[in-house]
């Protein structure tokens, strides 16, 4: 893993950030924060790495991808509107009655989205049940399951992990989005999750950690997962910084989620993105 | 009852490859057959309830038909979140399979004794459920349950109860049965109080000669709004009766579905079922129903006291 997480971003994640500020802005509130950190993790996967169909978002052949930390959601509406699973006009709906745009998202609403998620704590259970069947239908699709740090301190995690590593699930890819920080405070301030990979390691995955912003780092991580033949799971811990791209939102707890941003705010969102 | 649900999911899983066991941390030997004969459906994944359910929900989106076989109170409350979003949000189906209803573990005391999985259930959208009172009912509805495509929660008893249904009624998940043809009142009653609710209406009958007609509602929800409808209006006075607490139970259901649909019968309606509180004892299950008033004795003097006679 490099060690400099302050990597500049490129074109491409600019604009999938500014898919997600159209929509903050649309609404005036929003998970920001926890959607910026994982801008990258998704764009490696949609862009390199999982099969998937926007015609038919179900198409039995697709890699299954959960983003278990839903309310980092705007991340996935926005890759997902990219590859044309809806239009991106919808980013000016979002939070609106009837919008498919939810605070959380909902797979009956949103093509692509496999599972409703938003509790902590789901995405990984539902991803082993996943992985299981696919297993079973001797399926070769793989199931990537995105977490966030805070949310590790739920035990059914744990549980799961127990279960993937009983039926050598080497189907399943789990993602940590480890931005440091979670709703109250930094994360090692409220359950110090530390030393994770030990932990990780303890309870049977293949584990390895990358910068979560570096596409060539991603790209290389989730490309091995891929192609290794192994009798494990395996876990990406995913050094990434909270509101990546906006300097005043960038590692600060107070970024997390937003009721409504000020007119200097919306400047500074729009002049980060261009 | 419990072995008879279970024989009868191993039954259903050889002949639909879809259907999927999972067990926390049953006893030794459960459905040691279906093990041997189908190890990569058959799951025991310890006691672990939030990410087995998780795990089914996972599955069930995969197309598979999971039965989740644990002890009731753990099966309902400690995965209660998992029950409301990976199942029923979702609306996969998922059988949740629940040894104990009421107060079958007595003696295990109150972490054990399911008196609020009824009412718990029940509010949530989407969710079925089926309390049978005896085994034949109990296979009938399992082997109903395979087509329910939305989750479903089905409540075990002791086992071993008097067998009152016959192969020949018609059982149907949502359809109530009616026991006995009623007079003047009407006992409705779900699970395994139905047996002792008829015991009750044939010593009425015999001691008072007066017609009882006993109403037995398996499924809990959705309710038999047909049959409902049909009797409510034709007694003078009805009782409900289950092992479950008085409060969002199926005595409440019946007195929400009488007020909704038949605002002018409410005021016939008297409940019997377990009160406000913990149970703070241990003894046997009849034991336990006999200190809680769940009697045959206390269904007929609350009939008698309703009827004035």
């Amino acid at each position: 893993m490099s060690k400099e997480l302050k990597i500049k971003l490129d074109k491409r994640s600019k604009f999938l950030r500014s898919n997600i500020t159209r929509a903050l802005l649309s609404a005036n509130r929003g998970h920001f924060g926890s959607s910026m950190s994982l801008v990258e993790i998704l764009r490696v996967l949609y862009d390199d790495i999982i099969f998937f169909d926007h015609k038919n978002p179900k198409n039995e052949k697709r890699d299954r991808v959960i983003l278990s930390k839903g309310h980092g959601c705007l991340a996935l509406y926005s890759i997902l509107a990219d590859k044309n699973f809806f239009n991106v006009k919808e980013f000016d709906n979002f939070l609106k009655l009837e919008s498919i745009l939810g605070g959380h998202p909902e797979n009956e609403k949103v093509p692509g989205v496999e599972a409703s998620t938003g509790a902590l704590g789901h995405g990984l259970p539902i991803a082993v049940g996943m992985a299981l069947s696919l297993k079973l239908k001797k399926s070769n699709s793989k199931v990537y399951v995105i977490l966030g740090d805070g949310e590790l301190n739920e035990g059914s995690n744990w549980e799961a992990m127990m279960s993937a590593k009983k039926h050598k699930l080497n189907n399943l890819k789990i993602i940590i989005d480890y931005n440091k920080i979670q709703s109250y405070d930094f994360v090692k301030n409220v359950v110090d999750l530390e030393p994770l990979n030990k932990k990780f390691n303890s309870f049977g995955f293949d584990v390895s950690e990358v910068n979560g912003h570096s596409i060539s780092e991603l790209k290389k991580n989730f490309l091995k997962f891929k192609k290794q033949k192994i009798n494990k799971s395996s876990i990406t811990i995913c050094h990434t910084i909270k509101g990546k791209g906006f300097e005043v939102a960038e590692n600060n707890p107070n970024w997390h989620h937003r009721n409504s941003f000020t007119e200097d705010e919306k400047k500074m969102i729009y002049k980060s993105i261009l | 009852m419990r072995k008879k649900c279970l024989d009868t999911i191993y039954e259903l899983a050889k002949k639909n490859k879809k259907i999927i066991f999972i067990g926390s941390d049953l006893g030794p030997n459960v459905l040691d057959s279906f093990k041997k004969k189908f190890p990569n459906r058959f799951f025991m994944e310890g006691v672990s309830e939030q990410s087995i359910i998780g795990i089914a929900a996972g599955m069930a989106m995969e197309g598979n038909i999971p039965f989740v076989n644990t002890i009731s109170t753990f099966l309902t409350r400690r995965c209660y979140e998992q029950i409301v979003i990976d199942l029923c949000l979702h609306n996969l189906p998922v059988k949740l399979v629940g040894n104990g209803g009421g107060l079958v573990y007595a003696p295990l005391g109150p972490t054990h004794q399911a008196i609020e999985d009824l009412s718990i259930m029940r509010v949530i959208p989407n969710m079925s459920i089926v309390a049978p009172c005896d085994e034949v009912e109990m296979e009938m509805l399992v082997r109903d349950s395979v087509k329910l495509k939305s989750p479903l929660y089905i409540r075990i008893a002791r086992g071993g109860e008097e067998i009152i249904s016959s192969k020949k009624e018609n059982f149907k998940i949502g359809k109530g049965i009616l026991k006995k043809k009623p007079g003047k009142i009407l006992f409705i009653s779900t699970g395994v109080m139905t047996q002792r609710t008829l015991k009750a209406a044939k010593e009425i009958e015999e001691k008072k000669s007066l017609k009882c007609g006993v109403l037995h509602v398996a499924t809990i929800k959705p309710l038999d709004k047909k049959i409902l409808s049909f009797w409510i209006p034709k007694v003078e006075k009805i009782i409900t009766v289950e092992e479950n607490i008085l409060a969002g139970g199926f005595g409440s259901s019946i007195l929400e579905f009488t007020s909704e649909n038949l605002p002018n019968h409410v005021n016939k309606i008297s409940r019997m079922g377990l009160p406000d509180r913990f149970v703070d004892k241990y003894g046997s299950q009849d034991e336990l129903c006999e200190d809680n008033g769940l009697t045959v004795k206390n269904i007929y003097n609350l009939a008698k006291k309703t009827l004035g006679i």
